[in-house]
């Protein structure tokens, strides 16, 4: 048996899960915190992420499934390469942000938590990203789109599709 | 480190570099530019405009000029908002192209650039944040510092009276004093239900452990709320000193903030309020001399609603799913780990300090009989002033809507107010002068939550709003029981129904007996108040709720399946604007004739209505 590689065949561990773990200590209660910078950094949680996080807070995989399914910031899927977000929070729904999510559904023919096909676009709904004053809002990767219309949105996805077929 | 000579003398010194900030007059060659860099405003390109003003200062060689990054001033609907002190002029709208003029016009000549100045609902120009209507009827105290000083400066914080309070309470107040002042002052849980915090403070006190623990739930998860986001960005040493003070009274030396992942300033800010704080020695081993210590991590949630829950968040904080516990054992005697728990609200701790300094006397000088001193309140929706207000509780609910909110925009009519998000309920008319406390918003049936604030024009049907709030409720509901878990999905299909136009008469009883059921038999709040919101709009606008069941019909256009648009042929005049709007072509008829709509091809969107110029299409 190789050192570097565990019995369970998986690859070496990569650069970023090392880091991660000397840098937290393996008590239980840090799976979470964990979680978070396992999705931030590959955009899901990858199965082997959860195999190592298994065996390292010494937590059956089962619970570590029920805690990346009970919160909706984790993600078992990876999303698109620009991930839109929606803002269905009250004030950006009286607004009439559900028109823009029905908008961005028809356009990308996916449902809210999909990625298209060709993986360039997801679909996100978002709980009040607190930019309420700008509402409705969506965003595109993290950076917000104030008083959003369908118009805006069109033409922020057009830009984007044309950016691609350059 | 930093003695107590040396905090005593930051403050000095800094309070009188700082007083252009609060006073007009202020006999100083300086200026200051203060940039907003809450979330709303950074989203509209903030800290570009701060960039571009410290570039252009350097570049023209003006020394004289300070640049500061500050939390929320409240106006958001007015952002980017730029502040120049002492003279107080308020500019609104600002882009990152405006700095050059700016500092050209305002700084170089002295004279105002009349076109970015903020001007009020009815159009008259605004000197000074003062003058706002917005700023008239408001009092405020967690508020305090959000906008007078940068969050990221624990000097700032400091020449502001910062941890003033704490330096009193450890140096001259016994744990009892201290829960004492705050029960006095009668200041309740700013998260929405409004257990009495000294009260809660006492009882953690009284329970036996070997541990305990102080917690603030920056968990807000209420759709619409920005109100502890907004002084967490803002005013985060407030919260640090507050559970500071906390652990001090109930005898705990560990605090935890459980922050949303999905308000990255704000933990940005808590952290480096934290490191600045512990580099002066305000946490940690020995605080000010004395044998206390304390100190505070943060913990990110992972979005889930239900961990605004006290004990969801307990269970979160340990790593676990966020399923509530059966109460009791309430967390006071039983709570992070099994230990004695303290949890408050970010808002309730930013009242702390300034009960301390101020006294109880004066914060319960402020409010109504049962409910003092202040509430923080997001108003959002269909108002003219979006933005984040505080008012003495007991201000009516038409003073913030018209008098601070400036009103309801487009000329529209008022229909509802919602409170206390997917636990509230709706306000109708009727119910605007209610004068607002913890007791009054719940005989009117709705609760005051958490502070959010959404006014609603008459273009909303109240069934897809119930609809809306039922569907979060279904979505975040965390499955432990029963009736909230089927009860709420139940209620949702009712509500899909009747919105679909599919619904019947009985389905209107079904969704009350339903609803009486799970508010009496689910395990935690979340579920015991998520039939809220149709409960109270059914109770107010029952009619609607009627005509969806019998006639099939909707005074709006918001359920399509039953909205059909048509044109009044008495008014159209043959202009053809609504055809060149409509994104389907649906309407049919050419030249100068009256238009007909294609009931097939229209997809209801109501781009014609508001395209006609003589309103002649319509519902």
């Amino acid at each position: 048996m190789s050192e570097n590689k565990c019995q369970c065949g998986n690859p070496k561990r990569d650069e970023f899960m090392q880091k991660l773990f000397d840098e937290y200590l393996p008590i239980k209660d840090n799976l979470i915190q964990m979680l978070n910078e396992v999705q931030e950094h590959y955009g899901y949680i990858p199965q082997n992420a959860q195999i190592e996080l298994s065996e390292f807070l010494n937590i059956p995989m089962a619970e570590i499934y029920g805690v990346i399914t009970f919160y909706s910031r984790f993600t078992l899927k990876p999303k698109g390469k620009y991930n839109i977000a929606v803002c269905l929070g009250t004030a950006c729904y009286v607004k009439g942000s559900q028109k823009i999510m029905d908008r961005l559904k028809e356009r990308l023919q996916i449902e809210s938590g999909e990625t298209t096909k060709d993986g360039l676009f997801s679909i996100e709904e978002t709980r009040c990203v607190g930019a309420c004053g700008l509402a409705p809002v969506f965003t595109v990767n993290g950076e917000v789109y104030g008083k959003a219309t369908v118009k805006k949105l069109d033409e922020v996805l057009d830009e984007i599709i044309s950016n691609k077929e350059k | 480190m930093k003695s107590l000579e040396e905090i005593h003398k930051i403050r000095e010194e800094k309070r009188k570099e700082l007083d252009l900030r609060v006073n007009t007059k202020a006999d100083t060659r300086e200026k200051h530019i203060l940039v907003c860099h809450g979330t709303g405003c950074t989203s509209s390109k903030s800290p570009e405009i701060l960039e571009n003003f410290r570039r252009i200062l350097k570049e023209k060689n003006i020394t004289n000029v300070r640049v500061i990054k500050t939390g929320c001033f409240g106006l958001c609907a007015k952002g980017p908002i730029v502040i120049i002190r002492p003279e107080d002029t308020f500019y609104a709208l600002v882009t990152p192209e405006d700095c050059e003029e700016i500092i050209d016009t305002h700084i170089v000549k002295g004279e105002r650039v009349e076109r970015l100045l903020c001007k009020d609902i009815d159009g008259t120009v605004v000197n000074s944040l003062d003058e706002l209507n917005f700023y008239k009827k408001q009092k405020r105290i967690a508020l305090k510092n959000c906008g007078v000083v940068n969050p990221e400066e624990i000097d700032e914080y400091i020449a502001f009276d910062g941890y003033k309070a704490l330096e009193k309470v450890l140096n001259e107040m016994t744990q009892d004093e201290v829960i004492d002042v705050i029960k006095d002052s009668g200041l309740r849980g700013r998260g929405g239900a409004g257990f009495p915090t000294g009260k809660k403070w006492e009882l953690t006190k009284a329970s036996v452990g070997d541990q305990k623990y102080v917690v603030c739930n920056a968990d807000e998860g209420d759709p619409g709320a920005f109100m502890d986001r907004s002084i967490l960005e803002g005013d985060p040493h407030s919260v640090l000193e507050a559970m500071t003070i906390a652990g001090y009274a109930i005898g705990a030396n560990k605090g935890y903030i459980y922050v949303r992942a999905e308000y990255p300033i704000a933990v940005q800010r808590l952290k480096i309020a934290i490191d600045q704080a512990r580099a002066y020695g305000l946490l940690g081993e020995n605080i000010f001399d004395t044998d206390f210590s304390f100190d505070i991590e943060i913990r990110l949630g992972a979005g889930a609603f239900v961990c605004g829950e006290e004990t969801a968040l307990l269970e979160s904080i340990e790593g676990k799913r966020g399923q509530p516990r059966v109460k009791p054992p309430y967390p006071a005697q039983s709570g992070l780990w099994g230990k004695p728990t303290l949890i408050n609200n970010v808002e309730t701790y930013a009242n702390i300090a300034q009960i301390i300094l101020n006294g109880a006397k004066w914060y319960s000088s402020i409010g109504t009989e049962t409910s003092k001193g202040t509430k923080v309140f997001a108003l959002g929706g269909n108002v003219n002033n979006i933005g984040l207000v505080e008012v003495p509780m007991g201000t009516t609910l038409r003073e913030i809507i018209y008098d601070i909110g400036g009103g309801i925009p487009n000329g529209r009519e008022f229909k509802a107010a919602q409170t206390g998000g997917p636990s509230g309920g709706c306000i109708p008319k009727e119910h605007l002068d209610t004068p607002i406390d913890y007791e009054s918003l719940k005989q009117i049936g709705s609760m005051m939550g958490s502070g959010g604030l959404i006014v609603m024009d008459d273009t909303k049907c109240m069934v897809a709003l119930a609809k809306f709030y039922l569907d979060f409720t279904v979505s975040e509901s965390c499955g432990k029981c029963t009736p909230c878990r089927i009860g709420t999905k139940r209620m949702l299909e009712i509500l899909e129904r009747l919105c679909n136009g599919e619904g019947e008469e009985l389905d209107l009883y079904k969704l009350e007996k339903l609803a009486a059921n799970i508010q009496k038999s689910s395990v935690c709040g979340l579920g015991q108040t998520a039939p809220n919101p149709v409960v109270s709009t059914m109770k107010y606008f029952r009619e609607e709720f009627r005509e969806h069941a019998i006639q099939k019909e909707c005074r709006t256009l918001e359920c399509k399946a039953m909205a059909k648009i048509t044109v009044n042929e008495e008014k159209c005049k043959g202009c053809g604007l609504c055809q060149k709007h409509c994104p389907v072509n649906a309407i049919d008829g050419s030249g100068r004739d009256k238009r007909i709509i294609n009931q097939e091809k229209c997809i209801k969107c109501g781009t014609c209505i508001t395209s006609c110029p003589f309103h002649a299409i319509g519902n």
